[in-house]
C-alpha cells in the first residue's frame, strides 16, 4: 500500500527508532530497578494513602457528623470529590476511544496511560458514593436483588442510582477496553522476560496472546466495536452525574445545559491531569522521543477547545440566569449570590485558574512549552476543582428560604479524605507505571513508518522507505546528508 | 470543470416560482381572514376532540404555577396564558386569528431558518475541517463551499424578514407587539419587560444583522481565499492564513449561534427558557448540514464531477450522520427529560402546548432523528451504499425540518397548525434557491482543490473495511 502522508504533518516519533527500538524503550522501565526518586514519590503518596483510609474509618466509625456538613449543606467535599475524580477520568475514555473514531494517530502514545488514568480516578470516585452514606454497610440495597423483604427493590427514578449503574459500568468497560489493549504488550514482555517469576506473571497477563493474523483482525474490531460502545457511554456517564443537580428543582442546579457542560468540563479537567501525568512521565521514564512537543500541543488544543466550550456554558448559564427574571437565580449567580456572597473567593478562582490561565494556550509558544504546560494544566484542575465545589456548595448555601442560608465549612476529616484519595491515585499510578508497558508499543509500532521521523525525512527526500525493514542496526543511513544516495 | 446543466437550472428556477406562487397565495389568503373566519374556525374545531382539552391542560398547570409559584411575589402572572381563562368569545377569536394570520409567515420562517441554519452550519463544518487538518475531506471542500454559497441569498431573505418583523409586518414575536413594555397598556407583559434588557427590537435587529455579517464575512473570505490557495504555492501561506481565519471563525460562531438560537428561536416563546437551547439547535442543525454534504456529493459524484471521491468518503459521511444523529438525540433527551423530571411549570408549559397539540410530529420526529438512522446507518457496509444514504438521509432531513417545525408554530400557530401549502411551497422556494445557487457556485471552481497541503491523502483515503465499487483497485 502507497503511503500518503502530508508533509506538514509533524512526524509522532522522533529519532531514527526501528521496531527493536520501541520495545527496548518500553520495556526499560519494567525491566530495570526503581530509583531513588520512585521510592520516595510511592512513600509520600503511599503516607497520604494510609492517612485517607484513617480517615474514612474514622468518618464510617463516628459518624457523617465528623465532616463539615450540616442540615442544609449535604453534599460539599464528598460529592465535588466524587464528580472531580469521575470528570479527570473521562479524558483516559475521550483519548483512547473518540480519538480513535477520528483516526487521530497521535493518540497512540498517551492512550495507555490516559486510561490508567481513568482506571484509577473512577477507583477514587466510586469511594465517595459508598463513604458519603450515613449506613454504608447498608450501600447493597441500591442493588436491585431479589431479597426477603418481600423482593422490595429500588427505585429507579434517581439519578444517584443511575449513577451506580454508570459508573459500575463505566469501569467494567473501561477495564475490559484497556485489557485488550494491554494483551500483545504484555506478551511482549512476556517474551523479553529473562527471570522465571517475571515470565509466569506476564504469561498470565498476556492471555496467551500469540499475534496471528486473524487476532490482530480481530483485535482491530473489538478496538473499534468497544470505541463506538464508549463513545457513548463517556457522555452519558457524566450527563447521569449531571444529573444528580440538573434533575433538582434547587436554582443553580436545575439546568438543562448539565448534561453536555459537565461532560466538556470532564475532558477539560481529564486532559489537564494527562497533561500533568505525562509531563512528568515522559521525562522520568525516557519517552520523551514518544510524548513529544505535538502531543503536548495537541493536548493544550484539546484543552482550548473544551475549555471554551465550558465557558460558553458559564456564560449561557449567566445568561438565562438574569433571562429567567427568576429572583432566586441571582442568588447562585453573577448578580448577588457568587460573585459578592461568602464564598466569593471561590467563584473568582474558578474564573481565574478555568476561564482566563488556560487563554494563554492560544499562544504557539506557550502551547508548546513543557513548563507552562504542566503549570496550566495544575491550574485547570485546580479551577475544576472550585468549578464543581462552587456549583455543589454555593448553590446549597443559598435556597429558596432565607431562614435555612448556611456555610460550610469543611473539617480535617473533609480534607483528609481527599488527600487520601490523591495519595490512593498516585500509589496506583506509580506501580502501574513501574508493571505496565506504559505505551501501547503495538500501536505506536504501526504508525513508525508512515508518522516517524526518520522515516518522514526519507520520504521528503524521495528515498523509497519500503525495504527498511532492515534496519534494525542503528545509524547505518544517514538521513541528515544533503544528497539523496543511499550510504551504505 | 462542472457544467451546471440546463435541465437542473430549469428545475431550479421551476421550484423558485411555483414556491413562490404559493407562498404569494398564501399570503394573500392569510390576509382575507377575519374574526369572522376565526369563529368559523373555533366552531368547527370544537366538534373535533383534542384542541379543547388540549388548551384546557395547559391552563390548568398554568393557573397552579400562579398559585404557588414564584412569580405570585412580584406580580408577574403569564399574561398571555391566563388571557385565555378569563377570555370572552371574542377575545379567543382575535387570539386565533392571529394564529391563523402567523401561518404564512411562520412556514415562510421555518423554511427559510432550517435552510439559513443548516447552510450555516456546513459552513461551520468546512470550518471544523480545516482547523482539525482532516485528512479525508479535503476532496468534499469545493461541495461544502459550493453548498455555503446558499447562505447569501437566505441571509438576504433573513434580513428582509427581520426588516419586516421590525416593521409590525407580523405576530411571529409576541414581544414585539404593542403596549409589552409599557406598564399602563393592557397588552403590558411584566415578565417580558423584565427582560427588556434583552429583548429589545433595536438590540434584536443590531444583533441579527450582526450574526449574519459575521458569517456572511467568513464565507467570503474562505471562498476567495480556497480558490487562491488552488494556485498560490507560496508555501502554504495562503493555506496558514485559511487556517487561522477558520479558527477564528469558529469561536465566533461559537458564540454567535448560541445568541442566534436565543433571538430567533427562544424568543418566540418570550416566558420560557432553557440552557442547552442553543445547543440543541446546533444539533439538528449539523445533521441536515451533514446530510445535506452527502446529497450533493452523492449527486455530484453521480455527474462525474468528483473523480477523486469514493466509497470510503461517502462512508466517513454517513459515520458523522449517524454520530450526530445520535447526539442530537442526546441533546434532545437531555433537554425534555431534564424539564419533565423536575416539572417547574414556567418550564414544563413549553412540552405541554408541544406533546398536546403537536403530538404525531413531536414523538414522529424522534423516530425519524433517532431509530430509524440508527437502525440504517449502523452497519458498517450500507453506509457506503449511496441509495442507502439517500434514504436515511432523506428521513433525516424530513425529521429535523419537523424539529424546527415544532420550535417555532407551537409558539405562533398553536393549535392552528397543518402542513399544507403555505408549508410545501416555502420549502420548494427555498429548495430552489439552495439547487440553483449551490450548483452554480459549484460550476464557477476547481472541483478539486489542489493546493491543499493534504489532498493526497484525501484523494487516496481508504478506510479499511470499505471496497469501493466499479472503481480501479489501484489504491487498495
Amino acid at each position: 500500500m502507497s503511503h500518503y502522508e502530508a508533509s506538514i504533518r509533524e512526524p509522532l516519533v522522533l529519532g531514527d527508532k526501528s521496531y527493536h527500538d520501541i520495545t527496548e524503550d518500553i520495556a526499560k522501565p519494567i525491566e530495570g530497578k526503581a530509583n531513588k526518586n520512585w521510592y520516595i514519590a510511592f512513600y509520600i503518596s503511599l503516607a497520604a494513602m494510609l492517612w485517607g483510609f484513617g480517615c474514612i474509618f474514622y468518618t464510617v466509625g463516628t459518624g457523617i457528623g465528623v465532616w463539615g456538613l450540616n442540615k442544609n449543606i449535604g453534599w460539599a467535599w464528598d460529592i465535588t470529590n466524587f464528580v472531580w475524580w469521575v470528570g479527570i477520568g473521562h479524558a483516559g475514555t475521550l483519548i483512547s476511544a473518540v480519538l480513535l473514531l477520528f483516526r487521530q494517530k497521535w493518540r497512540m502514545a498517551i492512550n495507555r496511560s490516559a486510561e490508567a488514568m481513568t482506571i484509577f480516578a473512577v477507583f477514587q470516585a466510586g469511594l465517595f458514593p459508598i463513604i458519603h452514606m450515613g449506613r454504608p454497610w447498608n450501600g447493597y440495597w441500591v442493588m436491585p436483588i431479589p431479597n426477603q423483604f418481600g423482593s422490595l427493590w429500588v427505585n429507579f427514578n434517581s439519578p444517584l442510582l443511575w449513577d451506580v449503574f454508570a459508573i459500575s459500568t463505566y469501569l467494567s468497560v473501561s477495564l475490559v477496553f484497556w485489557w485488550t489493549g494491554l494483551l500483545p504488550d504484555f506478551a511482549m514482555i512476556r517474551d523479553r522476560a529473562v527471570k522465571p517469576f517475571q515470565k509466569k506473571i506476564y504469561a498470565l497477563l498476556s492471555f496467551g496472546w500469540s499475534g496471528r493474523a486473524k487476532d490482530w483482525q480481530r483485535f482491530e474490531e473489538v478496538s473499534l466495536v468497544l470505541a463506538g460502545l464508549a463513545t457513548p457511554l463517556v457522555l452519558s456517564v457524566h450527563t447521569i452525574v449531571s444529573m444528580d443537580f440538573a434533575t433538582s428543582i434547587n436554582p443553580g442546579w436545575h439546568s438543562t445545559i448539565f448534561p453536555p457542560y459537565f461532560v466538556a468540563g470532564a475532558i477539560f479537567s481529564g486532559f489537564a491531569m494527562v497533561q500533568t501525568l505525562l509531563g512528568i512521565m515522559r521525562k522520568v521514564t525516557n519517552m520523551e522521543d514518544y510524548i513529544t512537543r505535538m502531543h503536548i500541543e495537541y493536548m493544550n488544543i484539546v484543552i482550548i477547545l473544551t475549555g471554551g466550550i465550558v465557558a460558553v456554558a458559564y456564560a449561557t448559564e449567566f445568561f438565562i440566569a438574569w433571562y429567567t427574571g427568576s429572583p432566586y437565580e441571582n442568588y447562585t449567580y453573577l448578580s448577588v449570590g457568587a460573585a459578592t456572597g461568602p464564598y466569593a473567593w471561590a467563584f473568582y478562582s474558578l474564573l481565574f485558574f478555568n476561564i482566563l490561565t488556560p487563554q494563554i494556550l492560544w499562544f504557539k509558544k506557550i502551547r508548546r512549552s513543557f513548563i507552562w504546560s504542566f503549570i496550566i494544566s495544575i491550574f485547570i484542575n485546580i479551577g475544576m476543582w472550585f468549578e464543581r465545589f462552587d456549583i455543589i456548595a454555593i448553590v446549597l448555601s443559598k435556597g429558596h428560604l432565607p431562614s435555612t442560608w448556611w456555610r460550610f465549612e469543611p473539617t480535617f476529616v473533609d480534607v483528609g479524605i481527599f488527600i487520601g484519595t490523591i495519595g490512593f491515585f498516585f500509589v496506583l499510578f506509580l506501580l502501574y507505571a513501574r508493571t505496565f508497558p506504559v505505551i501501547a508499543q503495538a500501536e505506536v509500532k504501526t504508525i513508525l513508518k508512515s508518522s516517524g521521523e526518520f522515516y518522514k525525512k526519507r520520504l521528503a527526500q524521495g528515498i523509497p522507505t519500503k525495504p527498511t525493514i532492515v534496519i534494525a542496526e542503528k545509524k547505518i543511513i544517514e538521513v541528515d546528508s544533503s544528497d539523496k544516495n543511499i550510504k551504505e | 470543470m462542472y457544467q451546471f446543466s440546463g435541465k437542473l437550472k430549469i428545475f431550479s428556477l421551476a421550484l423558485i416560482i411555483v414556491g413562490a406562487l404559493g407562498i404569494a397565495f398564501s399570503f394573500y389568503s392569510g390576509s382575507q381572514l377575519t374574526v369572522e373566519s376565526a369563529k368559523e374556525i373555533i366552531a368547527n374545531q370544537s366538534h373535533g376532540d383534542s384542541h379543547g382539552s388540549a388548551v384546557e391542560g395547559t391552563h390548568s398547570t398554568t393557573k397552579e404555577h400562579d398559585t404557588s409559584g414564584s412569580h405570585t411575589s412580584d406580580g408577574n402572572i403569564d399574561k398571555e396564558m391566563s388571557a385565555h381563562g378569563a377570555h370572552g368569545d371574542d377575545s379567543h377569536a382575535e387570539h386565533v386569528l392571529h394564529q391563523l394570520q402567523n401561518r404564512p409567515w411562520s412556514a415562510f420562517y421555518v423554511a427559510l431558518f432550517f435552510f439559513l441554519g443548516t447552510t450555516l452550519l456546513v459552513l461551520a463544518f468546512y470550518a471544523s475541517q480545516r482547523v482539525a487538518q482532516s485528512g479525508w475531506s479535503i476532496v468534499l471542500f469545493r461541495v461544502m463551499e459550493a453548498i455555503t454559497a446558499n447562505i447569501v441569498p437566505v441571509s438576504i431573505l433573513m434580513l428582509v424578514f427581520i426588516g419586516l418583523t421590525v416593521g409590525h409586518f407580523n405576530h411571529i414575536f409576541p414581544w414585539m407587539a404593542e403596549g409589552t413594555f409599557d406598564p399602563s397598556s393592557e397588552n403590558y407583559d411584566a415578565i417580558v419587560d423584565g427582560k427588556s434588557w434583552w429583548m429589545n427590537v433595536p438590540g434584536w435587529a443590531i444583533r441579527s444583522v450582526v450574526y449574519l455579517l459575521l458569517w456572511n464575512l467568513y464565507r467570503w473570505f474562505i471562498r476567495k481565499n480556497s480558490i487562491a490557495e488552488d494556485t498560490a504555492n507560496d508555501g502554504f501561506k495562503t493555506y496558514k492564513k485559511n487556517y487561522n481565519a477558520s479558527v477564528i471563525f469558529l469561536f465566533i460562531f461559537m458564540i454567535t449561534e448560541s445568541m442566534m438560537s436565543w433571538d430567533w428561536i427562544m424568543g418566540l416563546d418570550p416566558h420560557w427558557f432553557s440552557t442547552l437551547f442553543g445547543w440543541y439547535v446546533l444539533a439538528t442543525l449539523l445533521v441536515s448540514a451533514l446530510t445535506v454534504i452527502a446529497f450533493v456529493t452523492i449527486y455530484l459524484r453521480s455527474k462525474g464531477a468528483l473523480p477523486q471521491v469514493n466509497d470510503s468518503h461517502i462512508h466517513d459521511l454517513a459515520k458523522f450522520m449517524f454520530g450526530f444523529s445520535v447526539f442530537w438525540t442526546y441533546l434532545w433527551f437531555a433537554q425534555f427529560m431534564l424539564i419533565w423530571y423536575a416539572d417547574i411549570p414556567e418550564e414544563t408549559t413549553y412540552f405541554l402546548a408541544r406533546f398536546n397539540e403537536y403530538k404525531l410530529p413531536f414523538l414522529g420526529m424522534v423516530v425519524m432523528n433517532f431509530v430509524f438512522p440508527v437502525l440504517l446507518l449502523l452497519n458498517s457496509d450500507f453506509k457506503s451504499i449511496p441509495w442507502f444514504v439517500i434514504i436515511g438521509g432523506i428521513v433525516i432531513l424530513a425529521g429535523h425540518y419537523v424539529d424546527v417545525f415544532i420550535m417555532v408554530m407551537p409558539a405562533t400557530v398553536g393549535g392552528q397548525w397543518f402542513f399544507g401549502i403555505p408549508e410545501i411551497s416555502a420549502l420548494l422556494f427555498f429548495l430552489g434557491i439552495f439547487i440553483y445557487t449551490v450548483f452554480s457556485a459549484f460550476s464557477k471552481a476547481n472541483a478539486v482543490p489542489t493546493g491543499n497541503p493534504f489532498l493526497e491523502e484525501s484523494a487516496h483515503f481508504h478506510y479499511y473495511n470499505i471496497e469501493h465499487r466499479g472503481e480501479g483497485s489501484a489504491d487498495h
